[in-house]
C-alpha cells in the first residue's frame, strides 16, 4: 500500500503546540488583512452611497463645464424651456415631474470636533421630494413651501450640533427652523438640508436656479433627448442620467481610497510574509527529525512539502479570519469627511459584502503561501540520513 | 561587562544568518511604511505650515462658496492694523484633462506679490506680468510638470467661469523656502472681471476672499474682529481669520481620512512588533540550554535578560537605521509621483525622530516576554530542554 499525503492533522496539532509562535503570526497576518479589508469596506461604503444616490430614470441638468451643482447656474428661461420638452414625465394629475433646485454650501459645526464643516443646502420643491423616492422622512413632517422651514438629512441630525427637530439654523441672514429630519439610506442626501427653492434663493440673492431635475417619461430615449437638449441653442446646459451624476463625483475620492488602501496593504503584507517565512524556516529547522522519520516511513518528498504549505496556509488562514472578525466590527463607524470633488460634507458607512470576505480570505492565503513556499521546498529537499541524524 | 555582553549580543543575532536577514528586511519596510504614512501626514497640513503669521483671510460668513463685494477693500483697509489688502478668486479651471489638476486663482497682482513675498519672480518677469493683462505667474514645479515655458500660452477651460481662457506665463516663480508651495498659478483678477462682467454681470465686482497684511502679527484677532464688526449685519457677512486657520479648516474637513491614516501607521509598527516578537521568543526558546549553561557558571538572571534585550535593541536599531536612511530617496520619488495631489511632500521635522523612538519600543516590546521567561528558567529544566 503506498502511503499518500499527511494528514491536516498533522499541521493543525503543529500549530497548537507552539501557541504563543502561532498567535504572533497569526496576529500580524491578522493586522494586515484587518487593513486591506477595512479599505475595501470603505470604496465599497462609498460606492453605495453615491451610485444608490439617483434614478436612472432622473435626469440632472446643469451648466456646461460645471462639474457639480454648486459651481452651476441654470437661468430661469432655460429651467423652462428644459421643463417643456416632450420626454418630461407627468404625475397623475398632469403635473410635470420636474424641480428646479438651488443648491448652495454653508458651514456648520460639528458635533465631534466643534469644527465647520461645509453642509449642502438645497433648494428644493415638493416635486423634489416625489423624484426622489429613496428619501423618506423618518419625523417631523415636510417644510412648508413659502416658509422660512427646513428639513434635515439623518447624517446632519447626527453628525452636527443644533439640529434637531424644533431649533432653528441661522444662515443668510434668517432664522430656520427645522421641522422635519429625513432618512435617504445610504445615499448621500443623507447629508444635505433641505428647504424651498424660492426661499433659499431670495435668501442667498440668486435668480438663477442651479439644477433642474426631471424624471423622463420614455427612459430608454435619453440619449435622444440629451441629443436634442444638448443641440438646442438657447440652453447652455448638459445633462446626464441622475445615477452616472453622483457616480462622477465620487471618482476622485473612490481613487483615492482604493490606490491608498491597496498601496498600504501591500507594503504591509510584505511585513506579514516575512513574519511566516521565519515562523515557517524555524519549525522546519526545529522538526528536522521528524522530517527525516516521515521520510523514512515512506512519505514522499510531494507529501512532506504540501504539509508544510498547508500548515503556513492553516496559519495564514486563521489570521485572515481573525482580520476579517474585526473589520467586520467596522461596520459599526460612519465615516464623515469631506468629497474632495463636491467641496461638500459626505457620510458613509463600511460595508462588508460578499466579495470582500473572499477577497480578503483569498488574500491571507497568498500570503500564507508567499511565506510558506521556500521553508516547505527547504524541508521537501532535506535527505534522510541527515535528518535522521540531525533530530 | 558591557562589551562581553554587546559581542555576544552581536553574535547570536547573526547566528540564523537567513533569520537576521529577514528580520532584517521586516523591520527596515515596516519603519519605512511608518515614516512615509507621517510625511503624508504632515504633507496634508503643508498649507497651514507655510501660512504667515502676519496674513489674514477674510471670506463670506455663510461658506466659502459665496462671493464678497469688490467694495469691501476701501472699507477693511481702513480698519486700524492693516497695512494692505488683497483679493483672490478661486478659478477652478481644468487644463486639457481633471487629472491634470493644479489650483489657480485670480488675483489683485500689484497687492498680492507684496503680501507673498515667499513668491521670489525676478524684476523683469515682474514687470512684464503686470503689463499684460492675460499674463499669469506659475510656480516652479508646476512649469516643470507640464515642460512650461516663458511665453507659453496655456488655454484653461473654465468651470466656475465658463469659457476658454488663454493665460500667457509672464513670470515664473520660486518659493523662497521648501515649505512654500509651487504648485499653483495665478492671473489677475482684471482680466476675469472684465470677461465675466460681459457674459454675467451681476456676478462681477466680487472677490473670493480677501488678504489682509497685518501690521502686528500679534493683533491678529483683535484686527480679524475688527473687520468682521464692519460687516456684521450686512448683506455679505465676513469671517476674519488667520491664513493658518482658514489653511486648517480645509483639513479639518477630511481630518477622517487623516485620523485613518494616523491610525494605520500604529497599525504597521504594532505588525512589525508582532514579528520581532515572534522571532526574539523562537530564538530564546532554541537557546534555552544555553541560558541555562550560563545560569550553572554563576552568571546571574539579569545577565541573561541584558542578552536578550541587547540582542533585540541591535536588530532593530539596524534595521530602523536602513528605513530611516531609505526614507529620504523615497520621499523625493513619491513626492514627484504625487504632485498633482500633494504639491509639497516633505518630511516633517520629527519624523526621523518618532521613526527611532518606534524602533526603540519594538525592541523593548518584543523582548520583554522572552527575556522575562528566559530569566525565570531553571538551571536543572533548562538544561534538559529539547526546542
Amino acid at each position: 500500500m503506498r502511503l499518500t499525503g499527511i494528514p491536516i492533522h498533522y499541521a493543525w496539532r503543529n500549530l497548537l503546540t507552539r501557541r504563543l509562535t502561532t498567535l504572533l503570526t497569526a496576529g500580524g497576518m491578522a493586522l494586515v488583512v484587518f487593513v486591506f479589508a477595512t479599505v475595501l469596506m470603505m470604496r465599497a461604503g462609498l460606492e453605495q452611497t453615491l451610485k444608490s444616490t439617483g434614478l436612472p430614470e432622473n435626469v440632472v441638468a446643469i451648466r456646461k463645464g460645471a462639474q457639480t451643482e454648486v459651481q452651476s447656474g441654470v437661468s430661469r428661461p432655460e429651467a423652462a424651456i428644459i421643463e417643456s420638452d416632450r420626454n418630461v414625465a407627468l404625475d397623475g394629475l398632469g403635473r410635470r415631474l420636474v424641480s428646479k433646485e438651488s443648491v448652495v454650501l454653508i458651514s456648520l459645526n460639528k458635533r465631534r470636533t466643534g469644527q465647520p464643516s461645509n453642509v449642502v443646502v438645497r433648494g428644493t420643491t415638493p416635486v423634489g421630494l416625489a423624484l426622489r423616492p429613496q428619501v423618506v422622512l423618518e419625523s417631523g413632517r415636510m417644510f412648508r413651501p413659502g416658509t422660512s422651514e427646513i428639513i434635515v438629512g439623518h447624517a446632519i441630525a447626527d453628525g452636527f450640533s443644533g439640529v434637531q427637530i424644533g431649533s432653528t439654523l441661522r444662515f443668510a441672514r434668517r432664522d430656520w427652523l427645522v421641522v422635519g429630519i429625513f432618512d435617504a439610506g445610504k445615499t448621500g442626501f443623507s447629508s444635505e438640508v433641505w428647504g424651498d427653492a424660492e426661499q433659499m434663493m431670495q435668501a442667498f440673492r440668486r435668480s438663477n436656479f442651479s439644477a433642474v431635475i426631471f424624471q423622463m417619461q420614455a427612459p430608454q430615449a435619453f440619449d435622444e433627448l440629451k441629443a436634442r437638449l444638448e443641440g438646442d441653442q438657447r440652453l447652455t446646459t448638459e445633462f446626464k442620467r441622475e445615477t452616472q451624476f453622483y457616480e462622477d463625483q465620487s471618482h476622485a475620492m473612490s481613487t483615492f481610497i482604493s490606490v491608498l488602501g491597496l498601496v498600504l496593504s501591500m507594503v504591509f503584507s510584505i511585513g506579514a510574509i516575512i513574519g511566516a517565512m521565519i515562523t515557517m524556516y524555524a519549525a522546519v529547522a526545529n522538526r528536522v527529525g521528524e522530517i527525516g522519520t516521515l521520510r523514512a516511513l515512506g512519505f514522499r518528498r510531494k507529501s512532506i512539502l504540501v504539509a508544510f504549505l498547508g500548515e503556513s496556509l492553516l496559519l495564514s488562514l486563521l489570521g485572515g479570519i481573525i482580520g476579517l472578525v474585526l473589520a467586520s466590527f467596522m461596520q459599526l463607524f460612519t465615516v464623515s469627511t469631506m468629497n474632495f470633488q463636491t467641496f461638500s460634507e459626505l457620510a458613509f458607512s463600511f460595508t462588508l459584502t460578499p466579495g470582500i470576505v473572499i477577497a480578503s480570505l483569498l488574500f491571507a492565503l497568498v500570503m500564507g503561501f508567499t511565506g510558506g513556499f521556500l521553508p516547505a521546498v527547504q524541508a521537501a529537499r532535506l535527505k534522510i540520513v541527515d535528518s535522521l541524524r540531525a533530530g | 561587562m558591557l562589551a562581553f555582553l554587546l559581542k555576544m549580543a552581536f553574535k547570536n543575532a547573526l547566528r540564523h544568518r537567513l533569520r537576521a536577514i529577514l528580520t532584517l528586511a521586516g523591520l527596515t519596510v515596516a519603519i519605512l511604511a511608518y515614516g512615509l504614512l507621517s510625511t503624508f501626514v504632515s504633507a496634508w497640513y503643508a498649507g497651514a505650515d507655510a501660512a504667515s503669521d502676519k496674513r489674514l483671510v477674510t471670506r463670506s460668513a455663510i461658506s466659502l462658496v459665496f462671493a464678497l463685494p469688490i467694495s469691501y477693500r476701501d472699507r477693511i483697509r481702513a480698519v486700524d492694523g492693516v497695512t494692505s489688502v488683497s483679493w483672490s478668486n478661486w478659478f477652478g479651471g481644468v487644463y486639457i484633462d481633471e487629472r491634470n489638476f493644479f489650483p489657480q486663482f485670480a488675483v489683485d497682482m500689484p497687492t498680492y506679490l507684496p503680501l507673498y513675498s515667499e513668491f521670489v519672480i525676478t524684476p523683469e518677469e515682474r514687470a512684464a506680468l503686470l503689463h499684460d493683462r492675460r499674463g499669469c505667474v506659475v510656480g516652479a514645479k508646476l512649469a516643470a510638470r507640464f515642460g512650461w515655458k516663458l511665453g507659453d500660452t496655456i488655454p484653461m477651460k473654465g468651470t466656475i467661469y465658463p469659457g476658454t481662457w488663454p493665460l500667457t506665463i509672464r513670470a515664473i516663480y520660486h518659493g523662497r523656502d521648501e515649505r512654500t508651495n509651487e504648485d499653483q498659478m495665478l492671473f489677475h483678477w482684471d482680466y476675469l472681471n472684465e470677461r465675466i462682467k460681459q457674459i454675467y454681470p451681476k456676478r462681477g465686482d466680487s472677490a473670493g476672499v480677501f488678504v489682509v497684511g497685518l501690521k502686528d502679527a500679534s493683533e491678529a484677532a483683535l484686527v480679524s474682529e475688527r473687520i468682521d464688526s464692519q460687516f456684521r449685519n450686512s448683506l455679505a457677512e465676513t469671517l476674519t481669520e488667520t491664513e493658518k486657520a482658514f489653511q486648517l479648516s480645509f483639513v479639518a474637513m477630511t481630518d477622517t481620512i487623516i485620523l485613518a491614516i494616523k491610525v494605520v501607521s500604529y497599525v504597521v509598527i504594532l505588525i512589525i512588533m508582532a514579528v520581532m516578537a515572534n522571532t526574539m521568543a523562537m530564538a530564546a526558546r532554541e537557546r534555552t540550554a544555553e541560558y541555562a549553561t550560563l545560569k550553572a557558571l554563576g552568571f546571574g538572571p539579569p545577565i541573561v535578560g541584558w542578552l536578550i534585550l541587547f540582542e533585540s535593541i541591535l536588530v532593530c536599531l539596524i534595521g530602523g537605521g536602513f528605513g530611516i536612511l531609505l526614507t529620504f530617496p523615497l520621499v523625493r520619488v513619491i513626492g514627484h509621483a504625487l504632485s498633482s495631489v500633494l504639491p509639497t511632500f516633505n518630511m516633517g521635522e520629527h519624523t526621523s525622530l518618532e521613526q527611532a523612538i518606534a524602533s526603540v519600543l519594538v525592541a523593548l516590546v518584543a523582548a520583554a516576554i522572552p527575556a522575562w521567561r528566559s530569566m525565570q528558567v531553571r538551571i536543572v529544566e533548562g538544561l534538559r530542554a529539547v526546542a
